[in-house]
């Protein structure tokens, strides 16, 4: 299924392995940062609406 | 309907709720669509052999990196003349997103000279500024960090960001400046006869519209983290004060 790369092999597999996994891990950084800031201040307001 | 609306950050919330889903999705079929036809359905090049299948992460990445900057840099404008906090927010949350393409450029092009030119790196005019660019990423996402009121942040980051502006340009351009060094000219242009061949050139196409949406999608759902962050930090201030 990979086509031959020959003795290139390393270079364009390590830039595809480098870059995917840089760019999965800013997306899971992004999407979990993103809930957590989400949930951290719907606790905020709701603490708040509790208190007037 | 005018695009200052937008300044709202409940308005922005709400519009890029809606659309964010769809943006994400198209990115991901162009990502992997461009990159699936790029490593598996193109031919190697008769001189750079392999190598080639690089440039569809490369070239894509590296425009982006160049162009986020750009965008931080109309954010940082529109913070400075108008003060609408949105656009001081949409440039921090653009910065990692940034700085992460430079480094996949970065990395790639080191990746691929060390087959080609025979050396991992070199202070040429394209690269060097290049690195620069990744510093003043580095240095601007720090300035953010460390200064405690947000206003004066986004004051001292947006100017950051105009002297940056320099590196971003001769990233771009430093070829056509100094006309040497080891990095070629621009692969992609208008001109035919400058251009990449064509079984090359649309898969390349794909994964720049990947990389574009994959930055827009990224962005939208970062300014909304920093504009709910934002308002966490003056809730809190408010509660403590009460």
């Amino acid at each position: 299924m990979i086509p031959d790369l020959g003795k290139y092999a390393f270079a364009v597999l390590t830039s595809y392995g480098l870059s995917l996994g840089l760019l999965f891990a800013l997306v899971g950084v992004s999407v979990a940062r993103a809930r957590r800031v989400k949930a951290e201040l719907a606790k905020i307001e709701q603490r708040l609406k509790h208190h007037g | 309907m005018s695009i200052w609306e937008y300044a709202n950050p409940v308005k922005f919330i709400r519009t890029t709720d809606l659309v964010l889903p769809w943006i994400a999705a198209a990115a991901v079929i162009c990502l992997v669509g461009g990159l699936c036809w790029g490593f598996f359905f193109t031919p190697d090049d008769y001189r750079q052999g392999s190598t080639v299948k690089i440039f569809y992460i490369h070239v894509p990445a590296a425009m982006m990196a160049i162009n986020a900057w750009a965008m931080m840099l109309i954010a940082s404008l529109i913070w400075i003349v108008r003060r609408h906090h949105v656009s001081a927010l949409a440039a921090r949350a653009a910065a990692p997103v940034g700085a992460t393409f430079t480094v996949i450029a970065l990395a790639t092009g080191a990746l691929w000279g060390q087959p080609m030119w025979g050396t991992w790196w070199a202070w040429d005019p394209r690269l060097t500024s290049f690195l620069v660019l990744f510093l003043f990423y580095l240095g601007y996402m720090a300035l953010w960090s460390a200064i405690e009121n947000d206003d004066t942040a986004a004051d001292l980051t947006s100017i950051l960001c105009l002297v940056g502006s320099v590196f971003a340009i001769l990233s771009r351009y430093a070829v056509l400046f100094w006309n040497q060094g080891l990095h070629q000219g621009a692969s992609l242009s208008m001109d035919a006869e400058e251009n990449v061949a064509d079984v090359f050139w649309y898969p390349t196409l794909m994964c720049i519209a990947g990389f574009v949406l994959l930055f827009v999608a990224l962005v939208f759902l970062r300014t909304q983290t920093e504009i709910r962050a934002r308002r966490a930090r003056a809730l809190l201030t408010r509660e403590r004060l009460t």
